[in-house]
């Protein structure tokens, strides 16, 4: 479903590949996207957030809608997903995860999972477990001819659109005050509260920032593929091993990551078959996490007493 | 009254950590805090800087009462907390580290001045300006730590240990920087487990065991105290 892989007719061995890895990478942005939200998230509370799918899901749903019915283009719909998405990952910090701040992280983790399946069961009751799909010209940029490559300008606008968020978040994170606060609550929280910093502000920004990129994601995969309220499972799970993959909490770390794994399935599921590719990319993920615990760019820091 | 500490109760679960501590600092004054570990001295610290809670008594800052306020806001009045084992971020660079310290801070053209101060200061922290914190050296952090907390342009300076764990050599340097800052017009409240070394650059000073002021004095007086001597100074 996730890799209809369409062979161009006449196409030799060289061309299949660049055509595989232009595959590989857009659905490997889509998971950088995400996983951006998770390790910045576990970075600044130390939560895997298993919620975060549902964020990217409640987004396609919300772009949808704005196509349906107020006729949007692309730019329009994602901004409205992106801020209805921001608001709802606010929301469910201050009100599920904010409260147990000094609980065991177990009782955190459980209650990520509750807004996980309150989240998909919810839109199942009020929207229908059935499959949707965008209108067929929402994300439709046609392709070009490069000799005898084809390449498909819709994944070239997810590459291109991933790279300008990417390149924006490090702007913010490295050069902003709001970026400088994140980091300094996500290295030492108390000595960031010493320094004047509202921790609860930049843990909600924190969940800005992930939740308005997972909008991104939904609305573009949506449009990709079709959507549903258990769209996010897949994908989030995906990305969360993309973090992991890449060095939990190191934001390079999910973008390498997810580009990784999106051209590690693509690359197999294209030469040896699509049903042995999750195996293969969660064989590479374990043997990558025997050799290097703390993941590609991780850094092999002891937990703080 | 510049500072002062009215009936501290501080508990942990049920550990009572702080026992009715009474304490005050006039302003220019250096106080130190000695006491063996476990004794609160960081404790007294952390519920100053709203870092822990209060159960009980009063703290008062130039006459406001600062008791249970956000860690925020008392930064925002002039109180800086340097705590215990440096705590720099070690994944920004010094410079981020110093710019942190002014967090607060709007007026671009004193927060420069600043950084000019603490870099003729601690010269070798413009060497390591674009250096991540985690890389420096136990002495340099703790210079590091103390640039960071003075960004903020305290009138009160809380240190915790600032000597722990460094060489001998930075230790004394630690101690005449220590000096220097107040003499610039810094108030500090020093909590020193080398309690030799504190009471000989501090004015005045308490002595905390298990949770309770036991002793308190001019700190030339305690440090030619035999009680004081055989149980802090190691009986030189």
């Amino acid at each position: 479903m996730m890799h209809s892989i369409v062979l161009q007719k006449g196409t030799g061995k060289v061309e299949q590949f660049i055509q595989q890895l232009i595959n590989g990478i857009s659905i490997g942005s889509i998971y950088a996207l995400i996983a951006l939200g998770y390790t910045m998230v576990y970075g600044i509370i130390k939560l895997i957030n298993f919620a975060h799918g549902d964020i990217l899901m409640i987004g396609g749903y919300v772009g949808l809608g704005c196509v349906l019915f107020f006729n949007m283009s692309f730019i329009p719909a994602v901004l409205i997903a992106m801020v209805v998405c921001a608001a709802l990952g606010v929301f469910t910090e201050k009100v599920a995860y904010k409260p147990l701040r000094n609980a065991p992280r177990i009782a955190v983790l459980i209650t990520a999972i509750g807004v996980s399946f309150l989240l998909e069961y919810l839109m199942v009751y009020f929207f229908k477990a059935s499959s949707r799909t965008y209108p067929s010209d929402f994300f439709s940029f046609g392709s070009i001819n490069l000799g005898s490559i084809t390449i498909s300008m819709d994944k070239m606008m997810v590459m291109l659109i991933t790279i300008v968020l990417m390149v924006l978040i490090q702007i913010v994170i490295k050069k902003t005050k709001l970026g400088k606060s994140i980091r300094a609550v996500s290295s030492d929280q108390d000595a960031a509260l010493l320094m004047g910093v509202s921790v609860d502000n930049a843990i909600s920004f924190t969940f800005i920032i992930g939740s308005a990129l997972a909008a991104v994601a939904g609305v573009m995969y949506g449009a990709m593929f079709t959507i549903n309220p258990l769209m996010g499972m897949q994908p989030g799970i995906k990305a969360f091993v993309a973090a992991v993959f890449g060095g939990i909490g190191n934001i390079p770390g999910a973008i390498l990551g997810g580009m990784l794994l999106g051209v590690t399935e693509t690359l197999v599921s294209a030469y040896l078959s699509s049903s042995i590719k999750d195996a293969v990319a969660f064989a590479i993920l374990i043997i990558v996490l025997l050799v290097r615990p703390s993941g590609l760019l991780g850094k092999n820091v002891k937990e703080k007493v | 009254m510049f500072f002062s500490i009215k009936d501290l109760n501080v508990f942990y679960g049920v550990i009572h950590a702080l026992k009715d501590i009474n304490l005050h600092v006039e302003e220019g004054e250096i106080v130190t805090l000695i006491g063996s570990n476990g004794a609160g001295k960081t404790s007294t610290l952390r519920a100053i800087s709203s870092l822990s809670k209060i159960k009980s008594g009063q703290i008062t800052f130039r006459d406001k009462n600062i008791t249970g306020i956000k860690a925020q806001e008392i930064v925002k009045m002039g109180i800086s907390h340097v705590p215990e084992g440096r705590r720099i971020f070690a994944d920004m660079t010094v410079a981020e580290n110093l710019s942190m310290g002014a967090y607060l801070r709007r007026d671009k053209e004193g927060i420069k001045s600043d950084l000019e101060m603490i870099y003729r200061r601690f010269p070798i922290l413009k060497d390591r300006a674009k250096q991540m914190g985690g890389t420096l050296s136990g002495g340099e952090q703790q210079m590091l730590t103390m640039g960071r907390a003075l960004m903020a342009r305290p009138k009160l300076l809380l240190l915790d240990e600032p000597s722990m764990g460094l060489a001998p050599i930075y230790v004394q340097e630690i101690f005449s920087i220590i000096q220097s800052i107040n003499e610039a017009g810094t108030t500090i409240l020093l909590v020193e487990q080398n309690a030799n070394m504190a009471l000989h650059v501090a004015d005045r000073a308490y002595i905390l065991e298990t949770g309770k002021i036991v002793k308190e004095g001019k700190a030339s007086e305690l440090l030619n105290s035999e009680e004081v001597r055989n149980a802090y100074l190691g009986g030189v």
